[in-house]
């Protein structure tokens, strides 16, 4: 029974649940560590999904398709962006808003370029590295030689070092948490403010480019509020890349257990809720302690 | 001369603001959805006329509208009432969700009781349902410091998970995803069943209670005592506090009161038009009540107009399907938030060198 | 010597202030200079001029005599100026080691390089006596040793001039001892300081040259070796036109308000009131002196319940009143004009008939049950703009709207209309125009002939010298004198002020 559950398949399936997950969440890391909310994750992510498929399927590659995923993500966080740092506006709403946006232009563009409402055509996914030893179970073999399984661990990783080993990070770090320090010596708080946005929207168009390739086509709202997951992973991991991508894997790794106990004993609503409960716990403090960057949400103002 | 207020050009007035802007954004969003349509071929002015005559034009696209219209209200107020005390609640979602589902249940065993009885009982129970979901980000923010943001953003799922194990499991009319009927004396008539040009559409009595919701929170907000320490708390807390005021208090107050105005839109859903609560009955209702009660300036009749805009878009979008996708009305609704957020700055400073040049030329 | 700064005729506008009057200061190289004067003489905004914080409306910067253009910190940072802030300008999460290279940073294949840089570091703690945990997060050091970071900060950045602005304000003795023989140690070793302070103590025991500021201008440089503590004293205070507030002798009562042995350490453990005791009878004004920063702030918001003591005693009419949240305190008899009006003593969004009900809001007369009795509270607000002469006289106008002194008057008329018997005004004619301050300060001389009790602070020498029965000086938290009736020297206050000179920390008895 037990074997039955850990088996490779479920390994697999964790990991499916898991990327996305870890790179939107990685995403939300840099734009808050640089003081700026970002709800959008979960729009940034759509859109990405979004344009990797169009990508894709018109070019018939998707490597070229993988780009225009980031340039989809990079598009709407550019957006969010413009909104907190310049304009000084309401990080919260503007998310919020953009999340909107999201849902409505790609269905929007999804009916003017395939004449459907839900889905797109089908697209091919991303040529997979061949592993000898997996060769038995091709399913397996896809999704564990996936190129971008490899690229989000080694994102996750040097994330790490970026965010706490830099000058990049150091800096981003200083710009969220005090930004008027980091004026004093010369930083520019609007530019690393810039860099941790667009950052996250690279990464969490890349989520979405992979939720496109896994399901080889874009369904309408396919992002299915995985970018709220990815902020709760972000906050039960205190902020730090190593500790979201930890908490990403934990919610995957139920989200997998609970499609093998469909109809066993445990209902599934309950292990859906469990990353929204983890985040309330943590945030009351009830575990350690979990704060916020302290400019995080915050627009500058550099005239006193 | 220091002791004179000065003379303001009536574009300064924040009243005249207030009211200016959110028509600007309309406006602007409008245009820019000008330019979608565009895209798509077709011309503008033929799909607005459309999208207008169709919702406005007719009793039955005037039904349809009003009730999209009643949750908004609720949304929009809840989101409102929230703002007042300075706390976001993105968790209008979930309140009404468990405020919904709680009229559903309820409903469902009181059946006997009298219509003078059940109707008062069952929106009592959406609004304990609602309350609570509210309750809890507020106790939060007031004992822990939790930001209210995240905890109703994290409610919102919780509380869709909740009513989808029940309504899956334990209170579902089996293969279904939806409750027994309720009473039938907790039903909330429809137009339709006084007035036969109506007819067709679900609009049903239920506004009345959205209308009267609005000039409740209007009188609470503005002309109670508890009122004025909620407004304290929002504009100044640091006041409050030497006011004499407690801010941890009115926290939790605004959050429980708002969540148990959210829970009202089962009056319009259960009770008024499908008799029963549904998975997924609310496509994200919770949210646009955030839009409804920005464009309407937090203020509960402002919130009732920016609902009838935001229930007249949600309709005219079926309404124009043919000429256009009817993402377009998300898209409009979308730019018209951004409009709203970004206007209070980009607008007032537009209007400043506006009235300064104008001003520059007379003295001239 | 040669200069290693000069800052030419500068000149610095705010919306409505010159904070800088054509300002000429010359520091000579390897010298340390202080720059004393009062709160709001223009030393910070000065120096913040100098470090590029502020571009000003006219004038030249020179360093090490050449004309120099400063459009950002990053200019003067290059120009090798550096700024200990009052305010540290520390990030609390990260160590001490990120926070002094934060801007600066040495890396080593994309990696900040922490070994080269902690040696680095090291040496120049070592040769400044500057010693600091450099793995320890910032907001888990001492104050001092966050000083010790901002210095470090500069000097890591290669500056060799160092603004410190009121250096001391947070230190306690010890510290500022060590503070200083840092900074001995820094010019010997050939760095030039401007040091911003009010203390005149420090003044003498560390500087070479003193440049006093009054109103934005310079007053006055001396070299410190040839003046005295009573001479700058002189020269920061002025000498005043005194506003004559027409006044009958004191015909003071009982104690009221008891304050006794009070203290308070804040967060970060630094001790901000040391055993205060006062006592305010019904009938007087006592006002209590001091430069800003010296823990008045605190002891009014320890009075009024918005801080909670760590120990001491008060009382009203002795009724204990220590440990209570402000409603409770009010409801025994006190009212409170706050040192912020902006901050903490109006709802500007509000009009002023809501303002005038703040705090009394439930009160019997403004409402019953749930509603808000809206005529009383008009009727209220239309007597009280009229007694008060609050322009414009319209209770619904946003406060927001109203210039600073009416904005006052709606405070002072809403704590006066408490019937409280004491009255802890805070700084209450701050920002306040002329007219305005007559009419304050004879509302308050009126308060007092009815028999209240008034305790007043206010950083405003003049203000105290009018209106104070006794007067009562703060300095580093704690009171250092007490007169009994105010025909003092404004220097002599000055003295007490600065720190120069303190008398036994008696309590206060009529005298």
């Amino acid at each position: 029974m037990i074997s039955q559950i850990f088996s490779l398949a479920f390994l697999a399936q964790t990991i499916r649940i898991t990327v996305p997950y870890s790179l939107a969440s990685l995403g939300g890391v840099y734009s808050e560590r640089g003081g700026v909310v970002n709800i959008a994750l979960e729009g940034i992510i759509l859109n990405g999904a979004f344009c990797a498929t169009v990508g894709t399927y018109y070019t018939g590659s998707p490597w070229f398709g993988l780009l225009c995923g980031i340039a989809g993500g990079l598009l709407v966080a550019a957006i969010h962006a413009v909104i907190s740092i310049h304009v000084k506006a309401d990080q919260i709403i503007s998310g919020i808003a953009l999340n909107l946006f999201a849902v409505g232009i790609t269905k929007f563009v999804l009916q003017i370029l395939f004449q459907s409402s839900s889905n797109s055509p089908r697209i091919a996914g991303l040529p997979y590295i061949k592993l000898a030893f997996l060769k038995d179970q091709p399913d397996v073999e896809h999704l564990l030689g996936n190129p971008l399984v490899l690229l989000t661990v080694l994102i996750v990783i040097a994330s790490h070092f970026i965010i706490f080993k830099t000058r990049f990070g150091l800096r981003l770090r200083s710009v969220g948490e005090n930004p008027e320090a980091a004026d004093t010596v010369g930083i520019s708080v609007t530019l690393y403010r810039y860099y941790g946005v667009l950052i996250s929207g690279v990464l969490a168009g890349l989520a979405g480019a992979w939720l496109a390739f896994d399901q080889h086509s874009f369904t309408d709202g396919m992002s299915a509020g995985r970018g709220y997951i990815a902020l709760a992973a972000m906050i039960v991991g205190k902020w730090n890349p190593l500790g979201a991508a930890a908490a990403c894997l934990l919610f995957g790794f139920a989200e997998s257990l609970q499609i093998q106990l469909q109809g066993g004993s445990l209902p599934t609503q309950f292990i859906q809720m469990i990353p929204y409960l983890a985040t309330i716990i943590v945030l009351a403090g009830f575990i350690g302690k979990s704060a916020a960057p302290g400019a995080d949400g915050i627009p500058y103002e550099k005239e006193k | 001369m220091a002791d004179q207020t000065k003379r303001r050009h009536w574009l300064e007035h924040p009243a005249t603001q207030n009211f200016l802007i959110p028509i600007f954004a309309v406006v602007l969003s409008f245009a820019v959805g000008a330019i979608f349509i565009l895209i798509v071929g077709q011309n503008p002015f033929q799909v607005y006329s459309v999208l207008f005559s169709q919702t406005l034009g007719t009793s039955y696209g005037i039904g349809q509208l009003l009730f999209k219209t009643t949750p908004l209200i609720f949304a929009g107020l809840s989101v409102a009432i929230c703002f007042k005390a300075g706390l976001f609640n993105i968790g209008a979602e979930g309140q009404l969700q468990i405020g919904a589902f709680m009229t559903a249940l309820v409903g469902m065993y009181t059946v006997g009781v009298p219509a003078f009885l059940e109707i008062p009982l069952l929106i009592l129970a959406g609004m304990i349902g609602g309350g609570i979901w509210g309750f809890i980000p507020g106790y939060l923010k007031a004992k822990t410091g939790a930001h209210e943001v995240i905890n109703t953003i994290m409610l919102n799922f919780i509380a869709a998970a909740l009513v989808s194990f029940f309504v899956t499991n334990l209170f579902n009319v089996p293969a279904t995803v939806h409750t027994p009927e309720i009473a039938p004396t907790g039903k909330i008539p429809r137009f339709d069943t006084i007035f036969s040009s109506f007819s067709g559409s679900p609009v049903n009595f239920s506004i009345l209670i959205a209308i009267l919701a609005a000039v409740a929170v209007w009188y609470y907000v503005d002309k109670t005592r508890y009122g004025y320490e909620l407004r304290v708390v929002g504009l100044n807390s640091k006041a409050a506090e030497y006011g004499g005021i407690s801010v941890a208090k009115n926290i939790i107050l605004s959050m429980t009161i708002g969540g148990a105005i959210a829970g009202l839109v089962g009056t319009n859903y259960v009770m008024g038009y499908k008799y029963y609560f549904e998975e997924g009955f609310s496509t994200g209702t919770g949210f646009m009540g955030i839009a409804v009660a920005l464009l309407g300036n937090n203020n509960p009749f402002g919130v009732i107009l920016a609902a009838l805009l935001f229930g007249m878009l949600e309709y005219g979008g079926l309404v124009i399907n043919t000429m256009v996708p009817k993402e377009l009305v998300s898209i409009l609704q979308a730019i018209v938030i951004i409009f709203v957020i970004s206007s209070n700055k980009i607008f007032r400073k537009i209007l400043v060198n506006f009235i300064k040049k104008r001003t520059l030329r007379v003295n001239d | 010597m040669p200069y290693a700064v000069e800052l030419l005729n500068i000149t610095k506008r705010f919306a409505r202030t010159v904070a800088n009057d054509e300002v000429t200061l010359k520091v000579q190289s390897g010298t340390i200079h202080a720059l004393v004067g009062e709160n709001g003489a223009g030393k910070t905004t000065l120096m913040e001029t100098l470090y590029g914080l502020y571009q000003p409306d006219a004038g030249i910067i020179r360093i090490h005599e050449k004309e120099v253009s400063i459009k950002s910190p990053h200019d003067s940072i290059r120009n090798g100026i550096g700024m200990v802030h009052q305010h540290f300008m520390l990030v609390g999460p990260m160590t001490v080691l990120e926070n002094i290279v934060l801007g600066a940073e040495t890396t080593r294949y994309s990696l900040l390089d922490l070994k080269k840089t902690t040696a680095e570091i090291s040496e120049l703690g070592g040769r400044f006596s500057l010693t600091v945990p450099l793995n320890e997060k910032v907001e888990n050091v001492g104050v001092g040793i966050q000083q010790r970071v901002e210095i470090l900060k500069a000097i890591y950045r290669k500056a060799d001039i160092l603004v410190l602005d009121e250096p001391t304000a947070v230190l306690t003795p010890q510290e500022s001892t060590q503070l200083f023989r840092i900074l001995s140690e820094l010019k010997d070793e050939g760095k030039t300081i401007v040091l911003i302070t009010h203390k005149l103590s420090e003044v003498m025991a560390i500087s070479d040259h003193v440049s006093v500021m009054r109103r934005g201008k310079i007053v006055g440089e001396v070299e410190t070796a040839s003046t005295s503590p009573e001479e700058l004293a002189e020269m920061m205070v002025g000498r005043r036109i005194l506003l004559r507030v027409e006044k009958n002798d004191r015909k003071a009562g009982d104690p009221v308000l008891s304050i006794n042995n009070l203290s308070y350490i804040d967060k970060r453990g630094v001790n901000i009131l040391n055993n205060v005791s006062l006592e305010v009878a019904s009938g007087e004004i006592l006002g209590i002196a001091g430069v800003e920063g010296n823990g008045q702030s605190q002891l009014v918001e320890c009075i009024t319940g918005l801080l909670k003591p760590t120990t001491g005693s008060m009382s009203v009419d002795g009724i204990q009143i220590a440990g209570l949240t402000p409603k409770e305190v009010f409801a025994r008899g006190l009212a409170h004009v706050p040192e912020d009006r902006i901050k903490r003593g109006l709802v500007v969004e509000m009009d002023v008939a809501e303002n005038l009900i703040l705090g009394l809001h439930m009160q019997k007369e403004f409402g019953t049950g749930l509603a808000m009795n809206l005529k009383a509270i008009e009727e209220n607000a239309r007597f009280l703009i009229t007694k008060y002469d609050i322009r414009p006289m319209n209770p619904d106008a946003l406060a927001r709207g109203l210039s600073g002194g009416n904005q006052q008057k709606v405070i002072i008329a809403r704590e006066l209309s408490r019937n409280a018997q004491v009255i802890v005004a805070s700084q209450p004619t701050r920002g306040v125009d002329i007219g305005g301050i007559e009419f304050i300060h004879r509302t308050l001389v009126e308060a007092r002939d009815a028999g209240k009790a008034i305790l007043m602070i206010s950083a405003d020498l003049n203000e105290i010298l009018s209106l104070s029965d006794r007067i009562a000086i703060m300095y580093g938290g704690q009171i250092v004198k007490i007169f009994p009736n105010n025909k003092v020297k404004e220097s002599e206050l000055g003295l007490y002020m600065t720190g120069s000179k303190r008398g036994s920390s008696q309590k206060a008895s009529d005298g």
